[in-house]
């Protein structure tokens, strides 16, 4: 059910996401979504991609570390108060968020949220119990 | 018992010169005859075996270096057929290549006869009883003193490393008498008999042989106080036998070369130029009888002064220094020394492969000390919070290791800059201006 990202570690140096993009861009990956953390020395670049397993092998190629990760995703909404409403249905199962992102979609009036929280199984359960739809790997494909 | 083998032990320096003399003819033929990189080397500088009459001579032929033996892993040094080899060791191969060293059983029988030497110049007899905690394997820590033991006598212990309350219950239930690890395991050792409330008069411990990494006088009297005993000190690698290549006696003032297997030169690092006594330089060996992997001139990056003072234990085998640091990499940080090997055996240990880049610099007067280490997929962790929990739990290794704390800084695979295929170890930016630390 859950929605795969990528994660790729990042040394902190200028140029570092120019390259990551546009290796993928050679090998013709779409990102739909991505998001990075940063620190002072290092960043974590999290990603969801057309081709996961196209992304991941080019990237080992050029010797990256990149990790596909289970992530929650949540079609909400776009009006004011949705993510409010996803955040609390969480809030009320005692689920805590570890990060999240959001994207838009080319055409419909919706955003989606990538949520990464420790028990994805018990987020997608409260969320969809709550009447959320969660999206897929195969629903970023038709975005 | 004074002595292993007293007759050698204490000969008279010509008559040590002249063991010398005839079996490096002996070995260089040996080596010309099966192993293809001396022939070629010797060949490119146009000297034959028929030019080494003796000692004197052995400036005649070529250095080899740790490089050389990684090109010619694993057989390309091999001196005699590999079905007379009883015996490999290895190093732990810190760039991907290990290096292999073969033994013949002569070669093993030498080997232990001097791991036999050092353990009679700490104290033991056959009536002791030794327990041996350094690892056992392809290390040649366990193995060389446990060969030792053997050949001295004494009940051996082969504990190999770690579970240090198995170490403690048989040092105590079987009464050793010496113990043989490093330096750091020995201290180790020693705060956790502390902890179980053994005073350091009450184990029956009397001497322990303590090598295989870089320790200070200051650790030996920490150890020293803390076991009851007296440290001794012994060196080796493996490339030339293991431990044992020379000792300490009860002076504990530099360590007796065991000459009449090994020769020891000191020569200026950058020139290759031989240095008289008493200078401080790199430290070359040429092994004289070994069969199997007999280095010639091998240069072993140690910095070192040898000395032929006479000792008062009456040994008359010229005596070395600790190892002031290496030719290549030997760091002093907040006043500590620190060499990469140490921090690569952190590394190892903690499950990480040893591409790393120490940088020193210097702010506020105080020095600033960072590791970079890369990190591979497995250890990638999602978020933030894990990679910085596995820097932390790095640097609290790296400091009971070193003594001193470092940042850990997880880099991206392949990120460190690397020169001919090597990472570039160390960046010290504090050393521009001053001259190399071992010049003097």
């Amino acid at each position: 059910m859950a929605l795969k990202q990528l994660s790729v570690f990042v040394d902190n140096t200028s140029g570092a996401l120019a390259d990551i993009t546009s290796i993928l861009a050679q090998a013709e990956v779409n990102l739909r979504a991505l998001s990075i953390a940063d620190t002072e020395h290092f960043g974590i670049l999290r990603m969801i991609v057309s081709d996961n397993d196209l992304a991941t092998s080019v990237l080992k190629e050029h010797n990256y570390a990149v990790k596909e990760t289970q992530v929650v995703g949540v079609k909400i909404g776009d009006a004011p108060g949705r993510l409010a409403a996803v955040l609390t249905v969480l809030k009320d199962a005692g689920i805590n968020l570890e990060y999240l992102y959001a994207f838009c979609a080319r055409t419909e009036r919706h955003a989606y949220m990538v949520i990464r929280v420790a028990d994805n199984e018990k987020a997608e359960k409260v969320l969809t119990e709550a009447g959320f739809h969660m999206i897929t790997d195969s629903d970023v494909l038709k975005l | 018992m004074r002595y292993f083998q007293e007759k050698i032990e204490t000969m008279p320096l010509e008559e040590i010169r002249k063991i010398q003399s005839e079996k490096l003819v002996r070995q260089v033929r040996h080596v010309y005859e099966h192993v293809r990189c001396y022939r070629e080397r010797m060949d490119e500088m146009g000297v034959k075996p028929e030019d080494i009459h003796g000692i004197d001579d052995l400036r005649k032929l070529p250095f080899l270096t740790k490089d050389d033996l990684r090109d010619n892993y694993p057989f390309g040094l091999l001196a005699v057929p590999k079905k007379d080899c009883v015996r490999i060791q290895s190093t732990s191969g810190t760039t991907g290549r290990r290096v292999v060293a073969f033994y013949t059983q002569h070669d093993v029988d030498l080997w232990e006869e001097c791991c036999a030497r050092a353990l009679v110049a700490a104290g033991a007899t056959s009536d002791d009883v030794c327990q041996v905690s350094y690892g056992y394997g392809l290390f040649t820590g366990g193995p060389g003193l446990n060969g030792g033991s053997h050949k001295l006598g004494c009940l051996t212990l082969p504990m190999s490393s770690g579970n240090t309350d198995r170490q403690i219950q048989f040092m105590m239930d079987l009464g050793a008498t010496v113990l043989c690890c490093t330096p750091s395991y020995a201290a180790y050792i020693g705060e956790s008999l502390k902890e179980r409330g053994i005073a350091p008069e009450d184990n029956p411990l009397k001497a322990g042989i303590f090598g295989a990494e870089p320790w200070t006088e200051e650790m030996r009297q920490g150890i020293q106080k803390a076991l009851g005993i007296k440290a001794y000190d012994i060196y080796g690698l493996t490339e030339i036998s293991g431990p044992g290549v020379s000792f300490e006696c009860e002076e504990q003032q530099g360590m007796h070369i065991n000459e009449d297997h090994f020769v020891a030169e000191i020569i200026d690092p950058d020139t290759g130029e031989v240095l008289p006594e008493g200078s401080k330089g790199e430290l070359v060996f040429t092994c004289l009888d070994k069969e199997a992997f007999p280095l010639l001139r091998y240069r072993t990056r140690d910095i070192c002064v040898l000395s032929r003072k006479k000792c008062s234990c009456g040994r008359t085998f010229m005596r070395m220094t600790k190892p002031m640091g290496r030719s290549d990499d030997m760091l002093i940080i907040r006043g500590v020394n620190v060499f990469p090997s140490q921090i690569e055996t952190v590394l190892l240990k903690e499950g990480y492969a040893p591409n790393y880049q120490i940088i020193v610099d210097r702010a506020n007067n105080t020095d600033v000390f960072d590791i970079m280490v890369e990190m591979d997929d497995d250890m990638f962790a999602d978020t933030v919070a894990g990679i910085t929990r596995r820097e932390k739990a790095l640097a609290t290794a790296m400091k009971s290791m070193l003594g001193i704390n470092p940042a850990i800084h997880l880099v991206a695979p392949r990120s460190i800059q690397r020169s001919e295929g090597k990472a570039v170890r160390v960046i010290d930016k504090r050393k521009l201006t001053s001259d190399r630390q071992w010049k003097g």
